[in-house]
């Protein structure tokens, strides 16, 4: 053991875990949109809406996000047409390129959790609103809404901790991430133990908190209470 | 579609073999998760603090820390620690451990955390009596386990462990930051000769679609199977 190792590459470590979690969160806020959207595509009527939301949720989630994060970098670039236009200052960073990947992806696992909350929600629920005749528009935001965020917590938790790893595969396309960090020491000094227990120890103490948080939500906007 | 012909000039075949490698890959990192998971259930479900710490311990690091970083570890230290153990038995020269051996035993370790996960839940599911009623019954102790717990875990387990299969399946692809050439690794060296990356990264996206897909049909079944009288 290296304990001088393990002191000295905390900091780096650390300012790593920075990116990695800005990473996570602008790429959770923009997948929840996405995922708001396609559970809402996916309740639809309308066949080919239907299909086209299963479709895109099918594709990102069976995957693996290695090869999403590839073909965004390396083969968008590839295409002439998209270099001419405005969106080649976003496509040419890796760092949007991640989040894209990242955004896409949970947004694909975050529709799923959605949809499933939303079909749970009880009938009568829903038609005790229309009774009281608020129209459909606010029961939908009003009501559907909260009701399925709530129920989808749980799953929605699972989902961070899993994107907060999936953050790591970042370190794959240049960006240097906690794990690109932790690759870099381990290449250089040759003490993979050492860096492993340091990075792993961080990693894991975002899964703690993350895992708390959630349940502190949970505890919060609880039914019972 | 000249690209994907089998032969010299196309990266058909290449690809094929590249596709069997995942499949070799994901099925024997499966079967190294269950035998980790057949160590580690006993001891999440034992009343002994100290074998459930270590159980614990297991599940929760392994499922906190990114599997890349798992991967690293073995990839980097496999050969230190392999050396490390021959030392002691007097074998000095160096040792090389296969790109394959280092992937399937690393993911073998994340999905025998998963496995642990859901064999543990479904053991904790079976109804008291049936361990109970097979004791009873006078049977032994092996018996008790082979022929009354385990088929009725199985049918619990099973749509739980298409779930790790299909994140197992998915893991592989990580494997190719260690250069053995399975679909990821053969698509990179594809798109770098041939410049065209997009074309061969949304192929092995289609390629590994078609796995979890055929997979999920086997799956299905299997789940039938086990469910009769249900």
């Amino acid at each position: 053991m290296d304990l001088e190792l393990m002191i000295g590459s905390l900091p780096k470590l650390l300012g790593a875990a920075v990116i990695t979690l800005k990473l996570l969160s602008v790429s959770l806020i923009i997948g929840l949109f996405i995922g708001l959207l396609f559970a809402i595509l996916r309740i639809n009527e309308n066949v080919i809406i239907n299909k086209f939301a299963y479709g895109y949720s099918y594709i990102f989630r069976g995957t693996p996000l290695l090869v999403q994060i590839f073909i965004i970098y390396f083969g968008l670039g590839q295409i002439e047409y998209l270099r001419s236009t405005f969106l080649w200052v976003v496509l040419k960073e890796p760092y949007w390129c991640a989040i894209i990947a990242f955004a896409l992806n949970t947004g694909a696992y975050t529709s799923e959790i959605l949809r499933s909350a939303f079909q749970t929600i009880k009938p009568g629920i829903i038609e005790a609103g229309k009774s009281l005749g608020i129209s459909n528009k606010i029961v939908f935001y009003k009501i559907q809404i909260p009701i399925a965020i709530r129920q989808s917590l749980p799953a929605y938790g699972n989902e961070i901790i899993l994107m907060m790893k999936g953050t790591s595969l970042a370190s794959t396309v240049t960006l240097m991430d906690l794990t690109g960090v932790a690759k870099y020491i381990i290449s250089t000094t040759f003490k993979p133990v050492e860096v492993f227990i340091v990075a792993g120890s961080i990693y894991l103490f975002m899964t703690f908190c993350i895992h708390n948080f959630i349940k502190f939500l949970e505890k919060k906007y609880s039914f019972n209470s | 579609m000249e690209l994907l012909s089998f032969g010299d000039t196309g990266w058909g075949d290449e690809l094929f073999v590249a596709t069997l490698m995942t499949i070799a890959v994901s099925i024997t990192a499966m079967l190294v998760g269950f035998f980790f998971a057949l160590i580690f259930t006993p001891l999440k479900l034992s009343t002994n603090k100290f074998f459930n710490f270590i159980g614990n311990s297991y599940t929760t690091v392994i499922r906190g820390v990114p599997e890349l970083l798992v991967i690293y570890l073995f990839f980097f230290g496999g050969t230190g620690a392999v050396m490390y153990v021959a030392s002691i038995f007097g074998y000095n020269e160096y040792i090389e451990i296969n790109a394959f051996i280092t992937g399937a035993f690393a993911i073998g370790i994340i999905s025998g955390a998963y496995s642990t996960e859901v064999f543990r839940g479904a053991v904790q599911s079976i109804d008291k009596g049936q361990f109970e009623a097979a004791r009873v019954l006078g049977l032994s102790k092996f018996a008790q386990f082979f022929e009354i717990i385990l088929p009725q875990v199985l049918r619990i387990a099973i749509p739980n462990l298409s779930n790790v299969w299909q994140i197992t399946l998915k893991d592989t692809s990580l494997i190719s930051v260690t250069g053995l050439v399975e679909i990821m690794r053969q698509s990179y060296i594809a798109a770098g000769s041939t410049r065209d990356p997009l074309f061969f990264y949304s192929f092995a996206a289609v390629l590994y679609l078609l796995l979890t897909f055929l997979s999920m049909k086997i799956i299905n079944r299997l789940e039938i199977k086990y469910s009769r009288g249900y």
